[in-house]
């Protein structure tokens, strides 16, 4: 499902967070969505799940307008910087959780919610953890059971904010290399954001700068041909 | 950060440890000891006969209806104060925030007077009441109402800076989970604060059951009909019964014993909820 966000504005008391921003990601797509830190990137983000309100703009899902939307029924899968795990619930029922809470008519039954977390849980490798509470995992784990839970209930968009930001680096090479073959494999429109431009080049197909509010360009894709970075700026934390 | 290995000398130490213990001994082993001392002086039989007179099993009744009402309405305020205040920022915010601690601020007596003055039967809302045939002052409906008020922030003060430390990650995640409200505040909220919030409810339940100031003004003093267990041991302490005062002050300190312990149980429990 694409998305496409039509000139939002969104302030916070007299700061402006968004000003005047649109963005398209394609159906499918892989797009990283760059910029300093309070460059407005996780706004924008929270603007597309339905968990804050524009000021001024549109949100458009395939076509259509979602802006007044609950992000109940947005049917996005949303991965938090910080994970978000429930933590008294185990790995197994964190994931299970958006099958659990589904309206009665549409709950699938116990032995279904077991086998589709089992395969997820295996997709993130982690199918031999089901039993542990998010605390004993390590961050790497963490955030990949926060990635299984986001696709339990099978969102048409996927939505990630700073997935890689408290990994140590080693880890950090090692899920955004997963995340890519992973989104080559299922093709889930993605929308992810970070302020490393080095890891916006290598995992997405296309990167989209945001700098003060302000949507400013868009870089050439991820391709064999591997283009230098589309700007040079002290703010981006390249290493 | 492990605390440094003490270096004083031996003596130096043992002397510090033994002055804690005679502290501890003096103010509050001997005090809580001739409590009981003094309510099985006569010997188990006394003792039961003096906690199974009529008096004293109305004023045990009335202290336990009391606790009954108090505890679930401080305990529901709580929980939804510490979700608004806790989860949220809004105007005024700050001022609910200062509001919640005036129970403890205001002394019991003033809490007393205040609920006499404005129900008692000079006043509006009082008069009307008592024309209506409902007694709120000198009668049960005061009693509860001053003891709501007294207990007012315990469960309050345990959540709200739980739930705000915790912060509203969780609830979000739910909500783009699907889950709604309710299913969100059952199966996230709640759980995560499940043990601040018995902490405070254990808090709550021994302030509700021990309180005497602001209940003491309200009350009467109507022997079989408003006198709870602490006016109860009151009211036969200044009789010089004293077997029977300290047979019902035995009663309350067992309440505040069993809270203690409840207290130390859960409190470990609650640290595991900080994040």
């Amino acid at each position: 499902m694409s998305i496409e966000v039509r000139s939002v504005s969104k302030s916070f008391g007299s700061f402006l967070a968004l000003d005047d921003v649109s963005l398209q990601v394609g159906d499918g797509e892989f797009v990283a969505l760059l910029g300093p830190s309070g460059s407005g990137k996780t706004s924008l983000l929270r603007i597309i799940a339905g968990l804050e309100e524009p000021d001024r703009g549109t949100v458009h899902f395939h076509g259509e307008d979602a802006t007044r939307r609950d992000a109940r029924e947005r049917r996005v899968g949303f991965v938090f910087q910080h994970y978000a795990l429930f933590r008294r619930m185990s790995v197994f029922e964190n994931v299970a959780f958006g099958l659990r809470v589904k309206p009665r008519a549409e709950r699938p039954p116990e032995t279904d919610v077991k086998r589709r977390v089992t395969e997820l849980l295996k997709l993130v490798q982690l199918d031999w953890l089901g039993d542990r509470l998010p605390s004993e995992l390590s961050g790497g784990q963490r955030q990949r059971v926060a990635l299984a839970r986001a696709l339990a209930v099978e969102p048409k968009v996927l939505l990630l904010d700073e997935p890689f930001g408290s990994l140590d680096a080693r880890v950090r090479q090692e899920l955004r290399r997963w995340l890519r073959r992973l989104h080559d494999e299922i093709h889930l429109t993605s929308l992810f954001v970070t302020h490393d431009q080095e890891e916006a080049l290598e995992v997405a197909d296309r990167v989209v700068l945001l700098d003060r509010g302000r949507s400013s360009r868009t870089a050439p894709p991820r391709s064999s041909s591997r283009s230098p970075p589309p700007r040079s700026s002290s703010t981006f934390s390249a290493r | 950060m492990s605390a440094p290995r003490p270096r004083e000398p031996l003596a130096v130490r043992l002397l510090l440890i033994g002055l804690a213990f005679a502290a501890i001994a003096l103010f509050l082993v001997i005090p809580l000891a001739a409590v009981f001392v003094e309510a099985f002086r006569h010997g188990a039989g006394a003792w039961l006969a003096a906690v199974s007179e009529p008096d004293a099993r109305h004023a045990l009744k009335l202290t336990l209806l009391v606790a009954a009402i108090a505890v679930p309405v401080n305990a529901a305020f709580g929980l939804a104060a510490g979700w608004a205040l806790g989860k949220f920022r809004f105007p005024g915010r700050n001022l609910v925030l200062t509001l919640i601690d005036l129970p403890f601020a205001v002394s019991p007596i003033v809490a007393g007077l205040v609920f006499v003055l404005a129900f008692g039967r000079s006043s509006l809302l009082g008069g009307w009441l008592a024309g209506h045939g409902i007694e709120v002052v000198f009668a049960v409906p005061g009693i509860v109402l001053a003891t709501v008020f007294v207990t007012f922030p315990f469960v309050a003060r345990e959540l709200v800076p739980l739930m705000q430390s915790q912060g509203t990650d969780e609830e979000e995640a739910a909500r783009v989970l699907g889950a709604g409200f309710f299913t969100t505040f059952l199966r996230v909220t709640l759980p995560n604060v499940k043990w601040a919030l018995l902490y405070g409810i254990v808090l709550c339940t021994a302030r509700a059951v021990g309180e005497f100031g602001a209940v003491s003004v309200v009350s009467g003093h109507i022997r079989g009909a408003t006198n709870t267990l602490p006016l109860h041991v009151e009211a036969l302490y200044n009789e010089y019964a004293f077997q029977g005062a300290f047979a019902a002050a035995s009663l309350l300190t067992l309440v505040a014993l069993a809270a203690m312990l409840a207290k130390a149980f859960l409190s470990r429990h609650a640290g595991e909820e900080a994040p």
